[in-house]
């Protein structure tokens, strides 16, 4: 944890004076907005948690995000925890791509999203929920977690609106495990919020409403193809809070409470996210 | 291990990029703004605070590709020529809210619509400038 923080106010030391990220506040929900074209997006995501009967765990994402078109948006995901009274692991990999097959904006915006997974059953790292995950699986020990690694393919369907400051954005989630014969998997997430203020202020501010950004997540499993519903499967909704710093990164936290038996007690989430703008520039000699 | 991609994640996949490539097909934006659109006006034209308010928001989303100066950088366009300084506020705003995407512009509506106007207040304000 302590290496964490290191890592965190190095990275806003860091980023004074040319990084900078407006997003919104959603840990697992996605919204239809896109990385811009030619940026790249570096998050840090922490959970942490204690299942009940197990050991607490801090699972770390590494994210690079890049904006490969207007349309289109690629990510790299790295990912892996430590466990209290046990080690720390390395999970694996996921690579995400994001489309928007719409030109404009609608009422109601599509993206499909396509995702490669090759993690280990240690992850911790709570990107999504499907089918039919529960509190007993965090118990697994890192070395039963690590002994069977996952390659996955994930679909979503992303739905998400933005109206008078507001974002509102369902996701409609299927994965199918590659080297099992295990059915789909479902899940789905939801996600409100809105920034503090709709108008900025005319003198550069800190700690001002236009810089902030609230809103509530909810997300769970939906079951499989053989058990569709909401049977043995585990659901949390939390509120959450951004805090866009000026000129610099975006620091969010959410607190995510289990809704029934089969959810951890809380999940606690913390994401550092931060923004360079025109990467590709760098290597131009002419850029300005 | 044998890893096998069922049928209906290939054509699934396969969808998918079809419906982003088409997404290339786009023509000249102004021609897709509604008379609705073109005719709202900017609450906050002129006024001293929007537009310093704009300018702090032009320096954080649009200076990086725009120039801080707006002049455009490398392909990126020029916001003060005759075809920008001229347009109606409703068409600049239709295109924050849409963007552009196959010209490489991404659409701004998770900006609140108070923030997009004096955006358009700074940028007009700027004058023309080739």
């Amino acid at each position: 944890m302590k290496r964490l923080l290191t890592l965190w106010f190095f990275t806003l030391f860091l980023c004074g004076g040319y990084c900078s990220a407006q997003e919104w506040p959603y840990f697992v929900t996605y919204a239809h907005d896109l990385e811009e074209p030619g940026n790249l997006e570096f998050e840090a995501k922490t959970t942490a948690g204690t299942p009940k009967y197990g050991n607490t765990f801090y699972g770390e994402t590494v994210e690079f995000e890049y904006g490969a078109k207007a349309w289109w948006t690629t990510e790299l995901y790295l990912s892996g925890q430590h466990t209290s009274n046990d080690s720390t692991v390395f999970n694996g990999f996921r690579w995400e791509n994001r489309f928007r097959p719409l030109w404009r904006e609608y009422f109601i915006n599509p993206v499909l999203y396509v995702e490669y997974e090759n993690v280990n059953l240690a992850d911790r790292s709570f990107l999504e929920i499907t089918g039919h995950q529960s509190v007993s699986d965090l118990r697994l020990s890192n070395a039963q977690g690590r002994s069977e690694t996952e390659r996955s393919l994930e679909l979503k369907l992303i739905l998400s609106s933005n109206a008078k400051g507001w974002n509102i954005a369902e996701n409609f989630i299927a994965e199918k495990d590659l080297n099992e014969g295990e059915p789909w998997e479902f899940g789905y997430a939801v996600g409100v919020s809105r920034p503090l203020s709709m108008a900025a202020r005319a003198r550069a501010c800190t700690f001002c409403r236009e810089n902030f950004s609230a809103g509530a997540e909810l997300y769970g499993g939906l079951g499989d193809l053989n058990g569709f519903g909401l049977t043995a499967t585990s659901h949390y909704f939390g509120p959450t809070l951004a805090f866009n710093v000026p000129r610099g990164p975006t620091v969010t936290f959410s607190p995510n409470f289990g809704l029934n038996d089969n959810s951890m007690g809380v999940v606690y989430r913390f994401k550092l996210s931060y923004e360079i703008q025109q990467i590709t520039s760098w290597f131009h000699s002419g850029a300005k | 291990m044998k890893i096998r991609m069922p049928k209906f994640s290939l054509a699934l996949l396969t969808a998918t990029i079809l419906l982003a490539s088409l997404s290339l097909a786009d023509d000249s934006w102004k021609q897709h703004v509604a008379e609705a659109d073109r005719a709202r006006t900017n609450p906050v034209a002129g006024q001293a605070d929007a537009i310093a308010a704009g300018g702090r928001l032009f320096e954080d989303h649009c200076a990086k590709c725009h120039g801080a100066d707006a002049l455009g950088r490398r392909n990126k366009p020029n916001l003060r020529t005759d075809e920008v300084q001229n347009a109606a506020d409703g068409e600049i705003f239709w295109l924050l809210r849409n963007g552009s995407l196959r010209r490489g512009m991404p659409s701004w509506s998770a900006l609140p619509e108070p923030s997009r106007w004096q955006i358009i207040a700074y940028v007009k304000s700027l004058g023309k400038k080739e």
